[in-house]
């Protein structure tokens, strides 16, 4: 029953660049995104860094090919130009027979249009277009009846690991033989619900971000979407469509600890990458770069730190959160951070953990902090790990 | 859609009827004459300790609470609070949900329209979707798959998908699966005004014979304790799910429902009673009537939204009713809606729709 | 610095929504934190937003919240310091 679940497209738009091209250029010049806000408007805006969207929502809309009048969110917006990148990108507007899925994942859902108009909404009936686009199925719709996608289409939400569940949802229902190919990742747009909502966690730095280091201090949040094509064997079958990787594994662990921290020893990403691992049916030497979730958080960095020695031993593989470059774009961060590793196998990088100087005490290793080219790169494991202790490992590896 | 079975082993229902009881089948039919319809709240402080509800504001209760009722229920532990609790483990947790916690989401929003910065982090944890999902593990100190879907009417039926495969992939024998949602106050009047809702107080025993446009809103918590065997506490067996979007015409909807059955086994047979999602507004209910017409005649029609409101996990609510139905063989008068009397019934389809955008079928058969 | 202390006990039993605790449980010495009422991280967030609430005191760091919170006692004088007239 299992079929190989290959990735022929990828779509991603984020503060690093509009589309692929451009996100591998910045990562080829460790080209951060992060700066300030330059569109949302909060009284946090000069706090805290973030890594926003260079464009605004006219932009995007221009970019999308969509009207004003269209009440589209920053959500949605987002998820249309990467989602369609994905899909051109594998060339689905040619694609014939079989069932094509869309899941995608969200947490802020329409959030930026209802924190404006909220007011509105309870006293007058002058925003009632952006009532119904509220809920995170919202901006799913959106895409999947753009690129033309009705076979089946769901939204995910588990907070910061969100896209990588999408990612593993789609692939189970192509192994499953419900679906020939799916479209699956995430979008989510900055809000200031959720900036005032992590700054009330006190957990986001004050610079940006610095995964892995002794002196980090939080999160710098970012924005964007993401998403990969995953087809069946028989779906590229016979076709010169190039495939970027194969998803081998995956593997999702509840960390069941507290609401809003990892366990100390990192239980729940030891259990998502242990399963992913046994899954690919590689030895641990077999990986060859782990895109760790790498907050920059106390918290994370020393759970998942201390999780990847207990699984890895004394043969840990390079490490590096790419957060530094992107933010942490929270419910695409999997999918994007996905297309991230993808590209180290493809172009045979390692990427550099920014903003890295002193290594963290409680840890054996540290992570890359330059970029390396000419990698052997076969397999990467790729990290998401969500408040409420939804973590997921993906591992993708050099399609045969 | 997806034909996997799998065995539905305990329930536990928080709902605006008298469901919390495993023991009774709807022993009365409540009454309401309201905007919505709230569920019969039971005492959390008997299901979970202070310290822990501190924080935990109702929707997160109501769903704490159901899950350990259908963990009871299948005789997964013995008591029902979640202090005593060292229950045995499901193997994954997967929970639906349309809109999360509307309270935590709204008492941040009034705050922030009040102009306040300074934010509450317990509401913002409260208000991510899967804060359900990874409550419920916490309680339970359960590390297996968990997840969480977000998709209107999809949301449960999501859940229940994703708990077929993990059972056909091989990756569970067991699967604790939710379906939750609330209204308030304010997200009924907000929505009020993007024409959901009837336009003012309904009585909810006649709501299905208004004519007027507009639903009546309600809310509901169900869990269920899915096993790939048979237990003691085995009410029903789930066979096939099936989310369809955008079909077309009420012509092409009939044919997907025509070719779900014909996959699911039926030849030229129906099952034995279908419960369809009506909800009361006469833009909607008549497309319902006549897909009835032309794909379920002659078996006997259910209805249960006069029952629970409408929601977009609502079909936790029709579950647990099919589960019961089939493991009594007793269909309560209240559901009927055509005059066919039911006779023993071996296999009963849920159908629900909202307004021809969004579909669902869920097949559950006798054990 | 008793009516301070007594007031405060109020605030933090509503702002943590510790409805089965009155005041009189709760000694002005006893820890908040670990044991004695077994409040956590989150308990300690709730209380930074208290302080600057109702006290106009800002704390950026959690960490600092450790000394100022461990005791209704502590954060008694805390406020008393740190409080313009």
């Amino acid at each position: 029953m299992s079929r190989r679940v290959f990735v022929t497209g990828l779509g991603i738009l984020s503060s690093i660049g509009r589309n692929l091209p451009e996100t591998l250029d910045s990562l080829l010049a460790s080209r951060s995104g992060i700066g300030h806000l330059r569109h949302l408007e909060t009284p946090l805006a000069h706090e805290f860094p973030f890594a926003e969207v260079r464009f605004s929502n006219n932009q995007l809309m221009e970019m999308a090919g969509l009207s004003p009048q269209e009440g589209h969110t920053r959500n949605a917006l987002l998820g249309i130009i990467a989602a369609r990148e994905a899909f051109h990108h594998a060339g689905l507007e040619k694609s014939g027979t079989g069932k094509t899925g869309f899941v995608s994942a969200t947490t802020v859902g329409g959030m930026d249009m209802c924190e404006k108009y909220y007011t509105d909404f309870l006293t007058n009936d002058s925003r009632n277009i952006y009532i119904d686009v509220y809920d995170c199925a919202d901006s799913t719709e959106k895409i999947a009846d753009l690129l033309g996608i009705r076979d089946f289409i769901t939204t995910l939400s588990t907070a910061c690991s969100s896209a990588a569940n999408a990612i593993l949802l789609g692939a189970r229902m192509i192994r499953t033989g419900q679906l020939d190919r799916v479209v699956a990742g995430g979008t989510e747009s900055l809000t200031v619900f959720h900036i005032n909502g992590f700054n009330a966690l006190k957990i986001l730095d004050k610079v940006p971000c610095r995964p892995f280091d002794a002196q980090r201090n939080g999160i710098t949040l970012g924005e964007g979407a993401a998403y990969l094509v995953l087809e069946s064997e028989e779906s590229i079958r016979g076709g010169s469509r190039p495939l970027f990787a194969e998803l081998t594994g995956y593997g999702n662990s509840c960390e069941a600890f507290h609401q809003t921290a990892s366990s100390p020893d990192g239980t729940g990403a030891f259990l998502a990458m242990e399963k992913a691992l046994r899954m690919s049916g590689l030895e641990p030497s077999g990986i060859h770069y782990i895109n760790a979730h790498g907050t920059g958080t106390d918290n994370n960095d020393i759970a998942e730190g201390l999780a990847i020695e207990r699984l890895f031993g004394s043969r840990i593989p390079p490490v590096s959160s790419t957060k530094p470059f992107t933010g942490h774009m929270t419910s695409a961060a999997g999918s994007a951070e996905a297309i991230l590793s993808i590209l180290c196998m493809e172009h045979r990088f390692l990427l550099p953990n920014l903003n890295f100087s002193t290594p963290m005490p409680e840890l054996r290793f540290a992570p890359v902090t330059e970029l390396c080219l000419d990698s052997e790169v076969e397999a990467v494991m790729s990290n998401s790990f969500g408040f409420g202790g939804n973590d997921t490992s993906l591992i993708f590896t050099r399609p045969s | 859609m997806f034909h996997s079975p799998a065995y539905i082993n305990g329930t536990g229902l928080i709902s605006p009827q008298e469901t919390a009881d495993p023991s009774r089948f709807l022993p009365q039919i409540r009454e309401y004459t309201d905007d919505f319809l709230s569920c019969i709240d039971p005492d959390y402080k008997e299901y979970i300790p202070p310290l822990a509800a501190r924080r935990i504001s109702r929707l997160i209760k109501m769903g704490i609470t159901s899950a350990f009722m259908a963990l009871r229920d299948a005789g997964y532990h013995s008591s029902l609070s979640t202090e005593l609790a060292e229950p045995k483990q499901p193997d994954a947790i997967i929970t639906g949900t349309g809109l999360g916690s509307v309270e935590d989401t709204e008492r941040i929003l009034n705050g922030m329209s009040a102009g306040e910065t300074l934010m509450n982090p317990t509401p913002f944890i409260q208000s991510t979707y899967n804060t359900i999902s990874s409550q419920v593990a916490i309680q339970l100190r359960c590390h297996q798959y968990n997840s969480t879907y977000v998709h209107r009417i999809f949301s449960f039926e999501t859940a229940l998908l994703d708990a077929l495969m993990q059972f056909k992939e091989g990756m569970a024998a067991s699967a604790l699966v939710g379906g939750i949602d609330e209204i308030t106050v304010n997200h009924l009047a907000i929505t009020r005004r993007a024409g959901h809702w009837k336009t003012g107080p309904v009585h909810n025993l006649s709501v299905l014979q208004s004519g007027t446009p507009g639903a009546l809103a309600g809310e509901g918590a169900a869990y269920f304790l899915l096993e790939n065997r048979v237990s003691p506490s085995t009410y029903a067996r789930l066979l096939s799910i099936d989310t369809f979007y955008k079909p077309g015409t009420a012509r092409q909807v009939q044919n997907h429902i025509r070719e779900f059955l014909l996959a699911s086994g039926f030849n030229e047979s129906r099952p034995d009673a279908v419960i369809l999602g009506l909800n009361g507004d006469s833009l909607w209910d008549p497309f319902y009537s006549q897909i009835a017409h032309n794909v379920f005649p002659g078996i006997p029609w259910l209805c249960y939204k006069h029952l629970c409101g409408e929601y977009y996990t609502s079909t936790g609510f029709a579950l647990w009713l099919t589960a019961n139905i089939l493991k009594r063989q007793e269909v309560p008068p209240a559901l009927l809606l055509n005059d066919i009397k039911p006779g023993r019934l071996e296999t009963v389809l849920i159908y629900n729709q909202d307004r021809n955008i969004n579909h669902s079928l869920i097949l559950t058969g006798t054990a | 610095m008793e009516e301070l202390i007594e007031k405060l006990k109020k605030e933090v039993i509503q702002q943590l929504n510790l409805e089965d605790i009155k005041p009189e449980d709760i000694a002005a010495d006893s820890p908040l934190f670990g044991e004695g009422l077994g409040l956590d991280s989150i308990d300690a967030l709730e209380l930074i937003v208290l302080l600057e609430k109702n006290y106009g005191l800002k704390i950026e760091d959690p960490k600092d919240g450790k000394k100022i919170f461990h005791s209704i006692q502590s954060m008694a004088e805390y406020i008393t310091a740190n409080q313009k007239a």
